[in-house]
């Protein structure tokens, strides 16, 4: 905050205006809570990234580990390169189809369950029990009945991205309802409101932030079961890749892998949060 | 004018718990408030005033007696009576105008509606922003509101519909107090302006003996009523009503009777309990 003159442009006495010498004021700065220049917090958001960046460049350069256990960034960019020019938007393309497949059949199916049971007693004491209890089933153990049920198609990677998150979806989703206040209900009574008016313009238009957020978290957790998903007789996809380097030992294209899944996985946390400011402008003020 | 009638007849209710007798929160109250009043229950806390106010708004059951409404027996929350709380009841996600008009999308309230009544709606939601001096406010946000501007839109959303009922439990409770007296000015106001009976709930003898036309004492463990004061001041009222001898004397008496019945007569006698209970004070 700058300071303000309080008395209409006439400036307060020096000695009150809250100014702190240099030293003083980065203190504060180390403070909890406490803002930070936004050039500093850009600043240290990169050095996220170049810091081990640097470091891995230089424990690989040492010759300290070999290269087939830690590779050089500049291996990597060859085996980029390389696979770039071998499939590697196919394979993009086949792991964000699978992992969007699985995830939007998870919330269509979670989303209207999770309202449900948030809302009603009924189908709480129903369901909630049973989800909590699949839920703590891995997901990865489903992999031998997924293909017994669905075969070695897409549909069994589907469903096991769809496995791995509709109970989260479920469960969150209910959660959300729940912290609806109670008195936007009763006011919504109170004005002649019916069942059917109350869950459509109090609950559902209540939990939309909550429930955008719950989705953004959800595509997280989606695309880490990609790799376990294509552990099931796949012939292509970044997690098939990713595995299949294993076993001839290519310890580059590994890391290439899972920096693009990285990757990917924040172009579309950053598109959920680019949503949620245009959908939401009352969320800010 | 719409004004509505409202009769309590020996109500009672019970909160049931675990392991404990049921509690009697009230105990065979029987009230009567008249077309176009402004009626105030205050008393100690735990006394039900609130529950009263939420069983009339049909928010909340009662176990035995009757309320009646206009010749109709009380089953359920209504569009005819509109509530104000103290708390969280704007809807975050649309604009102070919305807000306002949130009731003209419930199918109770569109069902009657022809299309001059739709202009109709917009003018009379045009006139309850400025009554409340929200039209510079009208694409607002609510959290780009202050407490008081926050509750000035939830008692004209209330008003939207002229509701015959205007209920309020302890809506200004969490204002501070020059914001409070704005708004009791600003109430009576729209009182004499629309005409609605209006039940008010609070725990503030003044607020309760500047705004009521009469002052129901309720005493708690069970509860119950205790007495009602009807107020002598007359319609029109100042704020420097508040200081006189006579509202002074009847603040007092009120006050009197609602330590009494707490079964706290002083700050002093608590003290003194609680000494001989041991609490290291």
């Amino acid at each position: 905050m700058s300071a303000q003159p309080l008395n209409g442009g006439e400036s307060l006495p020096l000695a009150a205006q809250p100014t702190q010498p240099d030293g003083r004021r980065w203190q504060t700065r180390l403070r909890i809570r406490a803002a930070i220049p936004r050039w500093v917090y850009i600043a240290l958001s990169i050095s996220g990234f170049v810091l081990p960046l640097i470091v891995w460049q230089w424990v690989a350069a040492g010759g300290w580990v070999g290269s087939l256990f830690l590779p050089s960034p500049l291996d990597v960019v060859h085996s980029f390169v390389d696979w770039t020019q071998n499939g590697l938007p196919n394979d993009t393309l086949i792991s964000i189809y699978r992992v969007v497949m699985g995830f939007v059949l998870a919330a269509v199916i979670g989303v209207p369950l999770g309202i449900y049971i948030g809302a009603y007693k009924w189908f709480e004491a129903l369901l909630q029990p049973v989800n909590d209890f699949v839920r703590y089933m891995p997901a990865s153990a489903f992999i031998p009945l997924v293909l017994l049920w669905a075969g070695i198609g897409e549909g069994s990677k589907i469903a096991i991205i769809f496995i791995g998150v509709i109970f989260q979806i479920i469960v969150m989703v209910a959660d959300a309802v729940r912290r609806v206040p109670e008195n936007y209900l009763e006011v919504a009574y109170t004005m002649g409101a019916r069942q059917g008016e109350v869950m459509q313009l109090v609950i559902w238009r209540g939990i939309l932030p909550e429930l955008l957020d719950i989705l953004r978290i959800n595509m997280g957790w989606a695309w880490t079961y990609l790799v376990v998903a294509e552990m099931v007789a796949a012939n292509s996809g970044l997690g098939f890749q990713i595995l299949q380097s294993q076993r001839f030992l290519n310890t580059p294209k590994i890391f290439v892998g899972i920096f693009i899944i990285g990757l990917i996985g924040l172009l579309f946390d950053l598109a959920f949060r680019w949503i949620y400011r245009l959908a939401f402008p009352w969320k800010r003020a | 004018m719409p004004q509505s009638e409202v009769h309590f007849e020996t109500v009672s209710k019970s909160f049931k718990r675990r392991k404990e007798p049921a509690l009697l929160v009230l105990d065979r109250v029987s009230l009567h408030v008249a077309p176009g009043e402004f009626l105030v229950l205050v008393g100690a806390s735990g006394c039900g005033k609130s529950t009263l106010l939420r069983i009339l708004a049909g928010l909340e059951t009662f176990d035995s007696g009757r309320v009646i409404l206009d010749g109709q027996p009380v089953h359920g929350p209504g569009a005819d009576r509109a509530m104000v709380f103290q708390h969280y009841s704007l809807y975050p996600w649309l604009t102070v105008k919305d807000n306002i008009r949130f009731s003209r999308q419930l199918r109770v309230v569109r069902d009657q509606l022809t299309s001059s009544d739709v202009e109709a709606a917009s003018g009379r939601s045009d006139a309850l922003l400025s009554l409340m001096g929200l039209s510079h406010a009208a694409s607002y946000y609510p959290n780009q509101l202050s407490g008081g501007m926050q509750q000035r839109v939830a008692i004209a959303r209330a008003l939207m519909n002229r509701p015959k009922l205007l209920l309020m439990d302890e809506p200004f409770g969490a204002l501070d107090a020059q914001t409070r007296e704005v708004m009791h000015d600003l109430i009576r106001h729209v009182h004499q302006l629309e005409g609605t009976t209006i039940v008010f709930v609070t725990h503030d003898v003044e607020e309760a003996l500047y705004l009521g036309d009469r002052v129901v004492v309720m005493a708690p463990r069970p509860g119950r009523i205790d007495s009602v004061i009807g107020v002598p001041f007359g319609r029109q009222r100042e704020q420097d009503l508040k200081a006189t001898v006579d509202f002074l004397a009847l603040k007092r008496q009120i006050l009197h009777r609602i330590r009494e019945t707490s079964g706290m007569k002083t700050d002093r006698d608590m003290l003194d309990q609680l000494s001989q209970q041991g609490v290291p004070l």
